[in-house]
């Protein structure tokens, strides 16, 4: 089975971000990059599905700037076979990085049997890659998977919805999964596992190679700021057992009178 | 002035109030509502009091339940057919799973989760928080129409006294085309309550809990409140919780009208998470944690006790 994953290199989730000079983009100098943490969940899948279908190859597909790769080197020390890297900003849109991943896979003339990503980039957070890249490779998709099974050809793929409910999903064939934290348990890239992959394949691509440019942008972000600051709240303590019922008494009282909300 | 449709989910009979607070901010635009399958009268009014001038009420073979493939085919045939120049949604389940694929449909962009937005000479200008929320961006779209735009449940709120539209709803006869992802089943899950990107009022427990089954005290706090039960990055892995209930940048971000934290210390990734809540109430032992930066009612105190008494202190008012 040929089987693609595509992961995204994202700010730690520890970082502060501040809005750049011109408010374009976020100041990137002195980021620590990561992978996509629900990208690793779709590293660990094509891996189990490589360990269960000998013959199976796993390429790691990312799209982004090159000042490091290490969501790339993570995943093929995780055990991917091979990478592609696309080189871009680390601001292109969704509808452009699907269709520079479509365009880094027809560059492999292999023929995807199997496309897992992340449900979302915690960078813009907008849940649109693995959907339209489904639309323009003409495949069926699932997004915010939390259960996979394969038995053969077939597919039976749980996506969670409001309140915890699941959809479950039956397919036949390829299909790009998303996948969603409580999927399975990524596992940790082991030394030899790093050293290897140090000697594993990994093409480079610009974005003229794969057929994008600047006429494929469909939304145009300006003015990044921080979200405004609230006004100090107010502090009690109830660490005494003493004033415990009068402080929260007090505090229900605010909750009706002063914040409306009750 | 911009032709816009809103495409709304009608549960357990009614309309998604998202799809109502869309309706409101569309005022002096055209707006009409699209939705699969029928509606009642009275939530055909409640779009008409909201702004929206025809429901077209979706009808085909397949579409009585949804399939990401079926519905986008559906709403393609649908929107080719019209002169849209803007489709919005909610940013629910089915639609940051369906939008992206019918926005492509069309190579149109998209804006997903928009927080608050304006037209501005019949051009969509909106916000939308990035990075969880850790910062704002204006967001526009461009390239070929219709545009798309799913809208955060309870960022735009109601609208009171929006200019009522006319409410003429007809059939529509739509196909679902072929469907290759389809749902066999549907696995309810243990809560019956509004979902957490929905609710109004969340009770959020962290590490502090220290056991699963303390989230008891919430759960009691909570059914009092009819507030749906989250927590936190460090509860969620520690296994005092299911990740379906995790607030923060890994987990949903929540913009309820009030949101409790109890033994939440709030780490940057969750604060990016809840920050948007219209009131937030902490309890914490710890003075310094940083969740009280960010509260605008902090009790310093052990949760243990502090959440009972609150519990019977609202039970006396509600």
């Amino acid at each position: 089975m040929n089987i693609f994953v595509c992961v995204k290199q994202v700010p730690d989730t520890e970082t502060k971000v501040t809005p750049n000079g011109d408010g374009s983009y976020i100041e990137t100098s002195s980021i620590k990059w990561i992978m996509n943490p629900y990208d690793e969940f779709a590293v660990e899948q094509a891996l189990l599905v490589k360990a269960a279908n000998a013959g199976s190859t796993v390429t790691v597909v990312r799209v982004g700037g090159v000042k490091d790769t290490e969501a790339l080197r993570t995943a093929m020390a995780m055990g991917a076979d091979e990478a592609i890297l696309v080189e871009a900003d680390d601001n292109l849109d969704s509808y452009q990085i699907a269709k520079s991943i479509k365009g880094a896979i027809d560059k492999s003339e292999k023929s995807a049997d199997l496309i897992l990503t992340g449900k979302q980039a915690i960078d813009d957070d907008c849940l649109q890659v693995p959907q339209i890249l489904a639309q323009m490779m003409n495949l069926p998709s699932v997004s915010v998977i939390t259960g996979f099974e394969m038995n053969g050809t077939t597919v039976s793929a749980k996506r969670e919805i409001e309140g915890g409910s699941l959809e479950v999903y039956e397919v036949n064939g390829p299909c790009i999964y998303a996948c969603n934290k409580g999927l399975n348990t990524p596992r940790y890239a082991s030394l030899p596992g790093i050293m290897k992959a140090k000697r594993k394949p990994l093409a480079q691509y610009t974005l003229a190679d794969v057929g994008v440019s600047a006429e494929d942008r469909r939304v145009k972000y300006s003015n990044f700021q921080l979200p405004p600051e609230k006004p100090a709240g107010k502090k009690f303590d109830a660490s005494d057992e003493a004033n415990q019922a009068s402080v929260v008494a007090e505090v229900v009282g605010l909750l009706r009178n002063e914040a409306k909300v009750i | 002035m911009a032709n816009v449709l809103v495409y709304t989910e009608v549960t357990n009979g009614k309309v998604k109030p998202v799809s109502l607070e869309i309706l409101g901010k569309l005022a002096g635009q055209n707006a009409d509502v699209a939705v699969f399958g029928d509606i009642d009268a009275d939530q055909v009014a409640e779009l008409a009091k909201n702004g929206a001038n025809k429901v077209h009420k979706l009808k085909g073979d397949n579409l009585d339940k949804y399939s990401p493939e079926g519905y986008s085919n559906a709403l393609k045939e649908f929107i080719s057919s019209q002169s849209y120049d803007y489709v919005f949604a909610g940013a629910t389940s089915a639609g940051k799973d369906m939008i992206p694929r019918l926005a492509t449909m069309f190579d149109a962009g998209m804006a997903s989760d928009v927080t608050s937005f304006n037209f501005d000479g019949g051009s969509f200008n909106g916000t939308r928080p990035l990075f969880a929320g850790k910062c704002l961006a204006k967001v526009e779209l461009t390239g070929p129409k219709p545009h798309f735009v799913t809208i955060r449940p309870n960022a735009l709120g109601m609208t009171e006294g929006a200019t009522a539209g006319a409410g003429e709803a007809a059939d529509v006869n739509v196909s679902a085309g072929e469907i290759r992802a389809l749902i066999k089943e549907i696995v309810k899950g243990a809560s019956d309550k509004v979902d957490l990107t929905e609710a109004n009022v969340i009770v959020s427990g962290g590490r502090a809990l220290k056991e699963a089954a303390n989230f008891k005290i919430l759960d009691d706090l909570a059914n009092v409140l009819g507030a749906t039960v989250g927590a936190s990055r460090a509860a969620v892995d520690s296994g005092y919780a299911p990740h379906d209930m995790q607030v923060g940048q890994t987990g949903k971000t929540v913009s309820p009208t009030l949101y409790i934290a109890c033994g939440i210390s709030g780490a940057i990734q969750h604060l990016a998470g809840m920050r948007t809540s219209k009131c937030i109430v902490a309890i914490n032992t710890d003075p310094d944690a940083p969740i009280f930066t960010k509260a605008d009612y902090g009790i310093v105190g052990d949760l243990f006790t502090i959440v009972p008494i609150l519990t019977e202190e609202f039970k006396k008012i509600l």
